[in-house]
């Protein structure tokens, strides 16, 4: 027969070991990436949607398409009209275009500031996080701009993006 | 009944020890008629007898043990429509149709990536705690190993685990691994997070905790923190070894039931809030599209699931054996509670045979006798 394994655990209650250092203020600063859709933590600094169109299509055009809708990679603006599971057109829709180009960035989330938080920590591929503040705002109110929510001469900064109402506001729910 | 003894005999027949004793007086007397039989007897080599891995001195060992090449058939397998290859999206599907038992081993554990595998120093890795806490701290790995640890069988799922069959038009004859190969389960051993917190000491108000990666995505999802001061904990090893750089090297979140991409690979960041972030994963691509216009975001658990996955697409039952089928959830639902209890009640025998015992959250293998079958559709 196997040997029967029998463990006891110290619970850290018992024996706290408490390694932990303190963080400095500035350390904090320095990892600190998260925007929140209220505005908390957005950096000083702005862009043009003029300057970001022509970001876009130096450094991510060729991933998500001239317009932010024909991929290959996620579509960033746009739907093909896909809105419930019971949409009637539902498979006629999927079996037009793939998976990833079904909804898009701009229809699904439901706040701006998201497009900020994760173009600035998760683009473009493969070279993430070299874009700075300024170009960030800049590529943000373009990808706005494809979705017609801002104007192609607005210049985006930390009080007006979270402003910006996205057309999936009303339509996200919380689970539970 | 008797137990019959057996024994072996020169000529490779079996024969009942009973009549071997009983005969041998006989055996005796005819020994010396039989001497011709003897001399041939005593030329004979075994050897001819035997498969040549009886016969020649075995190989050496590895300082890394690897499957028998005889298995090399058994392996994870790229979710098609693969991504482009610069993307970093990647899904690998694990072989459930080729597996017995309940753990998954660490190479044929499903893997998941967003932005591709990275390669991390655990020596330049920390852990930072900060946000609504008294201490805002960090920890290097090195520390963190020397923390209290607990052991948590738990599956693992991919939140888009049989999505194939939800987005695709018509429901796909495709095998088990295709359908079903995003999940898998292992022993994790790690930190609770409610030590670390803990220590960090939690203020008045906090809800949530944002959790970040330290890959090049720096993946992030906002984590109730009730979540994370009951069942969850920090995994370091995953089946007895450290993780895999594929599932988060040196340290991950693991979150009991609740879909893969909360449970975050490459920690490196909680930052307790009293909000979550809406960040990019959780607003869009695991936000699920509602039967009315809505979408649904925060649905962190996994339902219950069942599947056949012996035999599958491309296997055949043999004329008598044993079909074997997953269940597992991630949360007790009523309807899982209905279910096992029906199993209790009509099929007492179909639990006793799990290959595990019934543990929340995990992965219970059943086999049940079958009968020459082929190909039965998964539910
Ligand atoms: C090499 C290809 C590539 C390039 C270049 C690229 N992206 Fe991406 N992008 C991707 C992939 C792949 C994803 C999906 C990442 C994931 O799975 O989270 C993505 C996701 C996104 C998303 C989120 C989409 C969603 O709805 O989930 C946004 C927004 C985005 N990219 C913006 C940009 C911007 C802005 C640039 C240029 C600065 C850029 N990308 C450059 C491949 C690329």
């Amino acid at each position: 027969m196997a040997g029967l394994m029998v463990s006891f655990t110290i619970h850290a209650e018992q024996f706290p070991v408490n390694l932990g250092t303190l963080l400095t203020e500035e350390e904090i600063t320095r990892a600190n990436i998260t925007i929140y859709p209220d505005g908390q933590n957005l950096p000083n600094g702005q862009g043009s949607v003029l300057e970001g169109r022509k970001l876009y299509n130096d450094q991510c055009a060729f991933c998500h398409g001239e317009s932010g809708t024909e991929g290959p990679a996620h579509r960033l603006a746009g739907s093909i009209g896909l809105f419930s599971i019971w949409d009637p057109l539902r498979i006629k829709r999927i079996m037009e275009v793939n998976g990833l180009l079904v909804m898009s960035t701009g229809q699904q989330w439901p706040y701006a500031t998201t497009i900020f938080d994760f173009v600035r920590r998760a683009m473009p591929h493969p070279t993430a996080k070299s874009l700075s503040n300024n170009q960030v705002y800049a590529i943000t109110g373009y990808i706005l701009y494809l979705n017609d929510l801002v104007g192609e001469q607005d210049l985006i900064d930390k009080n007006n993006l979270p402003q910006i109402e996205m057309p999936a506001f009303k339509r996200f729910v919380h689970a539970q | 009944m008797k137990r019959m003894q057996t024994a072996y005999i020169a000529g490779g027949g079996l024969v009942e020890r009973r009549s071997l004793l009983l005969g041998g007086i006989s055996f005796l007397a005819a020994s010396s008629i039989n001497q011709a039989v003897s001399a041939s007897e005593g030329n004979k080599i075994i050897g001819d007898d035997f498969p040549a891995w009886s016969r020649t001195l075995g190989g050496g060992d590895s300082a890394y043990g690897q499957p028998s090449r005889y298995e090399h058939k058994v392996g994870r397998k790229l979710q098609l429509p693969a991504a482009p290859e610069n993307s970093g999206t990647t899904g690998w599907l694990t072989p459930v149709q080729d597996m017995r038992g309940s753990i998954t081993p660490n190479g044929l554990h499903f893997g998941s990536h967003h932005f591709g595998v990275p390669d991390i120093d655990p020596e330049k890795h920390e852990l930072l705690i900060h946000g609504m806490v008294d201490r805002p701290l960090k920890f290097s790995v090195e520390n963190l190993l020397r923390y209290s640890m607990i052991s948590s069988i738990r599956f693992l799922e991919c939140s888009g685990n049989t999505a194939i069959n939800g987005l695709a038009p018509f429901s796909g004859d495709e095998s088990c691994q295709d359908l079903y190969g995003l999940v898998s389960c292992a022993q994790w051993v790690g930190i609770r997070v409610a030590d670390l917190l803990g220590e960090a000491g939690l203020k008045n108000g906090s809800a949530w905790v944002i959790a970040e990666g330290a890959d090049s995505g720096s993946h992030s999802r906002s984590i109730p923190l009730a979540k994370l001061m009951d069942d969850s904990i920090i995994a370091f090893y995953q089946n007895g070894e450290r993780l895999r750089a594929e599932q988060g090297y040196p340290m991950r979140l693991l979150l009991p039931g609740w879909e893969g991409n909360t449970n975050v690979k490459y920690l490196h960041r909680l930052e307790v809030t009293d909000r979550p972030a809406y960040t990019g994963h959780e607003s869009g691509l695991y936000a699920e599209h509602l039967t009315n216009d809505k979408m649904e975001g925060f649905s962190f658990t996994m339902d219950v699931k069942s599947v056949i996955t012996h035999p599958s697409a491309g296997q055949l039952l043999e004329e008598k054996g044993f079909m074997k089928f997953l269940v597992w959830h991630g949360q007790v639902t009523a309807r899982y509670r209905k279910w096992k209890f029906r199993q209790m009640k009509e099929k007492p025998g179909r639990l006793r045979n799990c290959i595990f015992p019934l543990v929340t959250k995990h992965l219970p293998i059943f086999p049940f006798p079958g009968n020459g079958m082929e190909n039965p559709q998964s539910s």
